[in-house]
């Protein structure tokens, strides 16, 4: 298959990026799409050019590192799946197929497809993570009673890859299913109930310090989230964080 | 806790419930045009001069329209400023509705009517009662409200800005329960109603313009 890639391309985080528009031939159907630009690649290395960035790791959906707009969505058209998990079948003969970095002030481009989500990571130190005692006497987590629902959507809300396509899909650039997800995983466990107050009020102020916009319940993040996590899990930060700060 | 994203999030959707509550109201006072002249004069009368209602309930109103449009302002720009490049293609459709990606745009419809309603009613009260001081007629009311919606251009006005009144309830409405953390197994039924709302509520308002559009009485 032939296709005709538009492509961001930015030198680092200080120049300024354009689109740029590169022929590729012999595309197969089941590669997978970060194969097909490993081959895109290869072509710019042997004719002597800069290959593209772009950021991946495990290919196989659990690392969330592969982040990739692809013709206006993030991880492409279809659902409940990452970027190394679409398969270049999904597209035809002589399609255009623009790729850009996941935009946000708060993921600044590194160079050309990758950017840095570093923001993610000090949303977490601010307050995911729980107290337990490791001086010899540790209870096992499987002896404590957890009632069955609360263990599944706990469960579902861990699902998070921290990929950032919520992010990335939201007019609002917006991190509230991320934080949210990770906020809900602890909040519904009994584990994480000791800071569940500090958690959540510092997971969010952390969030609003990142500079990511507000939240204002489009859905959007929920639809192209490649784990499914639901909006529910932003409900219930909304509930955490009400509650939290009439606790003061 | 006003300056966390949340905290505002949540005053938006305070705010924007006590609207809906009131639009409701308005509502029902404003049938009885329609239905029964008598009673929409006392109403009117009453609500006119009753002091809590004056006093205390239309200030709180004014705070509550002119926060929720300020509010709806900060937040936008925010959210604007939190992504600085644009993407060269953004496929918004494919997720989301159009009335939640674009609340501002009804919103600023909504409150240019805002504008132009007080002109017409809020403005000519306060000069009636206030500057002018004419005595107080309980039967002034419904035709001075007929008389209104004489002009057409008025009238088309009034049934665009309610239009997308319908677009800002769609999404607005059921969006305010999700942000004050009300997101459980009622939700899907809350969601129904709440969407059955955002269309019958200002189609009823339309229906009104409309009515005494083409039932005109003489001045
Ligand atoms: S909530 Fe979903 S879209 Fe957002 S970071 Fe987690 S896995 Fe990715
Ligand atoms: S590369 Fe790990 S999720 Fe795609």
């Amino acid at each position: 298959m032939k296709l005709t890639l538009k492509i961001w391309r930015q030198k680092d985080a200080n120049s300024k990026g354009s689109m740029q528009t590169y022929p590729i031939d012999g595309v197969d159907g089941d590669m997978s799409f970060l194969e097909m630009l490993d081959v895109l690649n290869d072509g710019l290395i042997n004719q002597g050019e800069d290959p593209v960035v772009f950021d991946h790791d495990c290919r196989e959906g659990i690392c969330g590192a592969c982040s990739l707009m692809i013709n206006g969505e993030p991880h492409g058209p279809d659902r409940l799946i990452t970027t190394c998990q679409l398969h270049m079948r999904r597209f035809n003969d002589g399609d255009t197929i623009v790729i850009e970095p996941f935009r946000a002030k708060a993921f600044p481009v590194i160079k050309d497809l990758m950017v840095d989500r570093s923001s993610f990571e000090r949303i977490q130190h601010a307050g995911g993570y729980i107290s337990v005692n490791t001086s010899g006497n540790t209870i096992d987590a499987n002896a404590i009673p957890i009632e069955k629902e609360d263990a599944d959507a706990s469960f579902n809300a861990a699902a998070c890859i921290g990929c950032g396509a919520c992010v990335a899909a939201c007019k609002n650039a917006s991190a509230m299913l991320f934080t949210s997800a990770k906020v809900s995983q602890f909040a519904l466990l009994p584990q994480g109930k000791v800071e569940a107050t500090r958690r959540v009020l510092n997971m969010v102020e952390q969030m609003d310090k990142e500079g990511f916009g507000n939240c204002t319940n489009t859905g959007a993040c929920e639809v192209e989230c490649p784990k499914g996590i639901s909006l529910e899990n932003i409900a219930r930060m909304n509930r955490e964080y009400l509650s939290a700060s009439l606790k003061g | 806790m006003i300056s966390s994203s949340i905290a505002r999030k949540v005053a938006m959707a305070l705010s924007g419930l006590f609207l809906v509550f009131f639009l409701a109201q308005h509502f029902t006072i404003n049938i009885t045009s329609v239905i029964a002249p008598d009673i929409f004069n006392s109403w009117s009368h009453f609500m006119g001069t009753n002091g809590l209602v004056q006093g205390i309930l239309q200030p709180i109103l004014i705070f509550g329209v002119i926060y929720h449009f300020v509010m709806g302002f900060i937040l936008e720009i925010q959210n604007r400023k939190a992504r600085t490049v644009r993407y060269a293609q953004f496929k918004g459709g494919t997720n989301s509705s159009w009335a939640s990606r674009n609340m501002i745009i009804t919103g600023l419809v909504i409150l240019a009517f805002l504008g132009l309603h007080f002109y017409d009613f809020w403005i000519p009260e306060i000069v009636h009662k206030y500057i002018e001081t004419h005595p107080e007629d309980p039967t002034r009311y419904y035709a001075e409200t007929v008389h209104k919606f004489e002009s057409p251009v008025r009238v088309t006005i009034y049934v665009v800005s309610f239009i997308l009144l319908i677009l800002h309830l769609w999404h607005g409405f059921s969006s305010a329960f999700q942000s004050v953390g009300f997101n459980n197994k009622y939700s899907k039924g809350l969601k129904l109603f709440t969407q059955i709302f955002a269309v019958a509520i200002p189609v009823g308002f339309i229906f009104i313009a409309l009515y005494h559009h083409f039932n005109q009485i003489p001045h």
